[in-house]
């Protein structure tokens, strides 16, 4: 088969495009939108480098083929700051509190952090590691990130 | 783009989507949530010709209350079946286990009957199925039939389902009275599937003897296992009198072929199954004893 018509919100734009079947969210943001702020490490949904919101949800966007986003609204990390470059609570926190290092897990990290901080506000801080578990870091180290979390959380 | 190539297909009734299967035959494979079947395509370890998305159709999404009995539909997610207040009423060992599943971002999109379909032999959902005696509906241009848990796992990541069939839904029976139930497992992060884990309920009498008992284990096998001899041991049992450490033994002892790999050798996974096994227990026995 060809290719399928899509037609999704992406940051707030509405588009259309033909894709193949085959090709992930991923892919379709980084390639088709030029959103390269979402990152592919592992690309079978271990490490979490990948995290948009779909809908909301927050979701590995390596295991989501682009033509299943069809009609939703997806947020990457490039929309998760004002429209005027302001930081988001969370974006904010990770610069204070060195959240990030070499920045390669940090856009998987803060969208999934939105969304946990949305559902819950005011976290235990299990509930903060629980959370963030799904998300590999191979540089900063934990500590840093779990206080940007702490952070946002205490600042929200 | 990693996986190869494939047609997609979007039906939107379940009947539409068992003809879809029946004209495709194994060529076709059934998309739900994706976080089983993605990483298999993105690593090229399977390929198929079709994928049939039934992730979108409502009727499949349902989670209710049927004669007696919770009904989940078989693509409902596993996030709403964690969030559903109806079945943390009808079937608590759902709701014990859903958290364990992956990750949040994991449950956003995984389904339950996708996760019952793929049969990881580490999987919690199909312990809980296994352990409550769930029925699972299958659809096909034939027809629809209604397979018990007991024979529903033939086989590591196989099941009963034939390649045209699509799952609907699962029915889990309630348990009334003084129950307790709990889920147990040892994972060596949080998030991973388990090396192995325990899935248990328990009914208690007026007397606090153990009245019906349900145990069954995960990753000891090709396929979620049911641990009959602890069951007799516990059905007839005050709950003052039991050793539990010593059911936990007993539901590990006749278990031959349990899987060794890096995680740890089978002697060690028994050890563990047996631990979890004793835990999840004392915690349903807590629970009822309140109750
Ligand atoms: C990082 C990571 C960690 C995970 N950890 C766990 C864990 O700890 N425990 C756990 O249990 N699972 C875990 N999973 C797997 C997850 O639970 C999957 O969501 C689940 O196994 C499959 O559900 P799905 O809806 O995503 O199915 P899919 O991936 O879409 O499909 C899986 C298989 O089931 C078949 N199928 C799906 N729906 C139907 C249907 N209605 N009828 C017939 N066949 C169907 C498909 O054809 C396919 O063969 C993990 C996954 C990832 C990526
Ligand atoms: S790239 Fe998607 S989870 Fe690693
Ligand atoms: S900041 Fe380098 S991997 Fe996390």
């Amino acid at each position: 088969m060809g290719e399928v018509e899509i037609s999704l919100s992406v940051n707030g734009h509405a588009r259309t495009d033909a894709v193949e079947p085959r090709l992930t969210l991923a892919d379709y943001l980084r390639e088709r939108c030029q959103l390269t702020g979402t990152h592919l490490g592992c690309e079978h949904g271990v490490c979490g480098a990948c995290t948009v919101l779909v809908d909301g949800a927050a979701v590995r966007s390596c295991l989501v083929l682009a033509v299943q986003a069809d009609g939703a609204e997806v947020t990457t990390i490039e929309g998760i700051a004002a429209p005027d470059g302001t930081l988001s609570p969370v974006q904010a926190a990770f610069r204070e509190c060195h959240g990030l290092q070499c920045g390669f897990c940090t856009p998987g990290f803060v969208v999934s952090a939105t969304a946990l901080l949305r559902d819950n506000p005011d976290p235990t801080d299990d509930e903060l590691r629980v959370g963030l578990a799904g998300n590999l870091c191979r540089c900063t180290g934990y500590q840093g990130i779990l206080a940007a979390v702490r952070r946002a959380a205490e600042a929200g | 783009m990693k996986p190869s190539r494939f047609d997609y297909h979007r039906p939107t009734s379940p009947a539409e989507a068992a003809e879809v299967l029946a004209e495709l035959g194994d060529t076709a494979r059934v998309l739900a949530g994706g976080q089983s079947l993605l990483p298999m395509l993105n690593l090229r370890l399977a390929y198929f010709d079709h994928l049939v998305d039934v992730g979108r159709i409502e009727e499949l999404r349902r989670i209710e209350q049927r004669e007696g009995a919770l009904w989940l539909g078989a693509a409902a997610v596993d996030a709403a079946v964690e969030r559903s207040e109806l079945v943390r009423d009808a079937v608590p060992l759902l709701a014990e286990a859903s958290p364990l599943v992956g990750h949040f971002q994991i449950r956003n999109r995984g389904t339950v009957g996708g996760s019952i379909a793929h049969a990881d032999p580490a999987a919690e959902y199909p312990a809980v199925a296994l352990a409550l005696d769930a029925e699972m509906v299958a659809l096909s241009v034939r027809g629809e039939r209604t397979i018990p848990a007991a024979s529903f796992f033939t086989g590591h990541w196989s099941t009963a389902l034939e390649p045209d069939e699509l799952l609907v839904g699962v029915s889990f029976p309630r348990w009334a009275g003084r129950c307790g139930f709990a889920v147990r497992e040892m994972a060596r992060r949080h998030g991973d599937f388990a090396v192995a884990g325990a899935a248990v309920g328990v009914q208690l009498d007026d007397a606090s003897r153990v009245q019906r008992a349900a145990v069954a284990l995960f990753g000891m096998g090709a396929t979620p296992r049911r641990a009959g001899p602890a069951e007799a041991a516990l059905v007839g049992a005050g709950t003052g009198e039991l050793d539990l450490a010593e059911v936990g033994r007993l539901a590990v002892d006749g278990m031959d072929d349990v899987p060794a790999d890096l995680h740890g050798s089978s002697g060690y996974r028994r050890r563990v199954g047996a631990v979890m096994v004793e835990r999840a227990l004392g915690a349903a026995i807590e629970e009822a004893s309140r109750g």
